[in-house]
């Protein structure tokens, strides 16, 4: 009486399995393996896209008369599309493209941010270490850090006579703030366990430094290096416009002086992004430095 | 009886503004070279401040440690401590972390291939080396402990200081590692001194068992011998009447004579 119900049981869904799973072999491919990853890639980049278009599109009609004191998105591509189109080109000395003028100020922001990074590590960790220096240097760091950038430039340029070290030093003294204060706090948030360790291995100063105190205290070392970031960038901007040469400040004040708008526009897109970018890169390095990082 | 590790009227009186309380009175305690002993006492009777004390991480406020007739007031490898939660480097993986003591310790005296061969014995010890390059992250706690129990055992210690180092595990692992530190210790003649708040483990691991009063001024309440032979197997141990005479004087201890107390 068992012998046919078990050779029912197992027949009918031996026969079914097979046919589901060749049907399954041939599908899964395209929409599994795949498929996810189609899918978030739209969801990243499509509603972005559909934002964009809605506030050109806004825009275009605010500003479609021809009196208005904005130029519109259709008049900048007609007038200033060299400008997006040829980023490289250079015929003059003050006759180039926006990618040339960008990375004159990069290598600005390179050098004052690089400054204010090893200089604001190493002070934000003698900062952190002592419970004196802390109670007399913080507070003088929390009134310095809301300085506007600007506002250092003229101290600046009395002090190095000459605008290149200026706009670098008013890089440096706007970056330096938000990294002091972070490393100083990620050191002072070094759990006592990996003091202990450090004890007991008897590990001397520098030792410790490399050993324990930047990769416990990185994380934080690393959301004030991106602050910093973005604060040289918006200094370097602002501090060309005042001191000439060939940056990416300077041009928008050229070209305000000489009434061309749609190219303001375009320099905006530029710095914009290039902003963005920064941003992203520092983020980027520090996840990859920072992994593992995190106590478990 | 001189004693290897020596513990002379140890104070310890925290202080933090005007408030001050003496968690520590009067602890001597000596123990024999090779010797396994353990701490056992309420949570918060101050054991863990001993212990540290021992490693030289916490000043005793008054007394001496001894080791080898020198007195120790600064932590170093000679006393590796196994700390309470494992205290591994996140950033390092398994091996690295082994390895940052090997090279502190014998970086001056031995080369580069023999520290690294010492690192991966250590490895081997605690039959780890399938998780060499495993971050503390990706492992589990019980492979955690393991790791910083090689760290500890590889800076060849004159004295190894275990903060109840199975405290945070489930009890198949626990038994586990106890066996583990068991041969270990049986291996290598270790002198050990472990603090632990569980009785079974204490009458298994230890050659004596040192219990503690309640805090605060808490001290050496007693002092007991565990005459068991090794090596030891705790299957057969359960009904040996030495170990149940020896674990029913740890019980009244504790819960009859020195009942923990909620603190005021
Ligand atoms: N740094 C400190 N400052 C002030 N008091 C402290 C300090 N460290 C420990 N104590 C106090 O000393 C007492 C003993 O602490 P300890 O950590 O040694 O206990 P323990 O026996 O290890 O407890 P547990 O079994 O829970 O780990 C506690 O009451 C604690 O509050
Ligand atoms: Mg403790």
């Amino acid at each position: 009486m068992t012998m046919p119900v078990t050779h029912n049981d197992s027949a009918a869904p031996l026969y079914d399995d097979e046919i589901e799973a060749a049907f399954r072999r041939r599908r899964t491919p395209l929409l599994l393996k795949y498929g996810g990853n189609i899918r978030d890639f739209f969801a990243a980049v499509v509603p972005p896209l559909i934002t964009l278009g809605l506030i050109l599109l806004v825009w275009q009609l605010l500003c479609v008369r021809p009196d208005s004191a904005l130029p519109s998105p259709s008049r900048i591509w007609s007038e200033a599309n060299d400008l997006i189109l040829h980023p490289f080109y250079e015929t003059g000395s003050q006759d180039m493209g926006l990618g040339w003028r960008v990375l004159t100020s990069l290598k600005r922001v390179a050098v004052g941010f690089g400054l204010a990074s090893v200089a604001g590590i190493l002070l934000g960790a003698f900062v952190g270490q002592s419970q004196l220096a802390t109670r007399g240097l913080d507070p003088i760091f929390q009134i310095l850090r809301t300085v506007p950038p600007l506002a250092w430039l003229p101290i600046s340029l009395a002090a190095f006579r000459d605008s290149q070290p200026s706009a670098i030093f008013v890089i440096f003294i706007t970056s330096i703030w938000p990294i002091v204060i972070n490393t100083a706090v990620g050191i002072r948030n070094i759990p006592q366990d990996y003091r202990n360790v450090a004890a007991v291995l008897q590990l001397n100063q520098i030792e410790f430094f490399w050993k324990i105190m930047i990769p416990s205290a990185a994380p934080y070392i690393f959301s004030g290096l991106r602050i910093g970031v973005g604060l040289s960038w918006l200094a370097i901007v602002a501090a060309e416009m005042l001191t000439g040469g060939v940056g990416i400040g300077f041009f928008i004040w050229d070209a305000w002086n000489s009434s061309r708008l749609p190219d303001i526009f375009v320099a905006l897109i530029y710095i914009g992004v290039t902003g963005f970018m920064l941003d992203r890169l520092v983020a980027f390095i520090g996840t990859i430095a920072t992994r593992g990082a995190q106590a478990s | 009886m001189t004693g290897y590790l020596k513990i002379e009227n140890v104070d310890k009186t925290f202080s933090r503004g005007g408030a001050s309380t003496k968690v520590l009175e009067n602890v001597c305690l000596r123990v024999e070279k090779g010797q396994f002993v353990s701490i056992i006492g309420h949570s918060g009777c101050g054991k863990s401040t001993l212990l540290n004390i021992v490693a030289g991480l916490t000043k005793a406020t008054s007394g001496v440690v001894l080791l080898e007739e020198r007195e120790v007031n600064a932590p170093g490898p000679d006393r590796a401590v196994v700390f309470q939660n494992h205290s591994l480097l996140p950033w390092l993986s398994a091996y690295d972390n082994i390895r940052l003591a090997v090279d502190k310790v014998f970086g001056a005296t031995t080369t580069r291939a023999k520290r690294h061969e010492w690192t991966m014995h250590n490895l081997e010890l605690v039959q780890m080396v399938h998780a060499r390059d495993k971050r503390p992250g990706e492992i589990s706690g019980g492979m955690k402990q393991r790791i910083g129990i090689a760290r500890a055992l590889a800076m060849q210690p004159k004295v190894l200081l275990l903060d109840e180092p199975f405290g945070a595990l489930d009890a198949l692992t626990r038994a586990h590692l106890q066996d583990q530190v068991m041969a270990l210790q049986e291996q290598m003649g270790n002198t050990v001194m472990m603090i632990t708040h569980d009785v079974d483990e204490a009458v298994l691991l230890s050659d004596r068992i040192v219990m503690m009063t309640n805090g605060p001024q808490a001290t050496i309440g007693e002092v007991l011998d565990v005459p068991l032979r090794r090596p030891r197997d705790r299957i057969s141990l359960a009904t040996d009447p030495t170990y149940l005479e020896c674990r029913q004087r740890v019980l009244q201890f504790l819960y009859e004579r020195h009942r923990y107390v909620e603190a005021a």
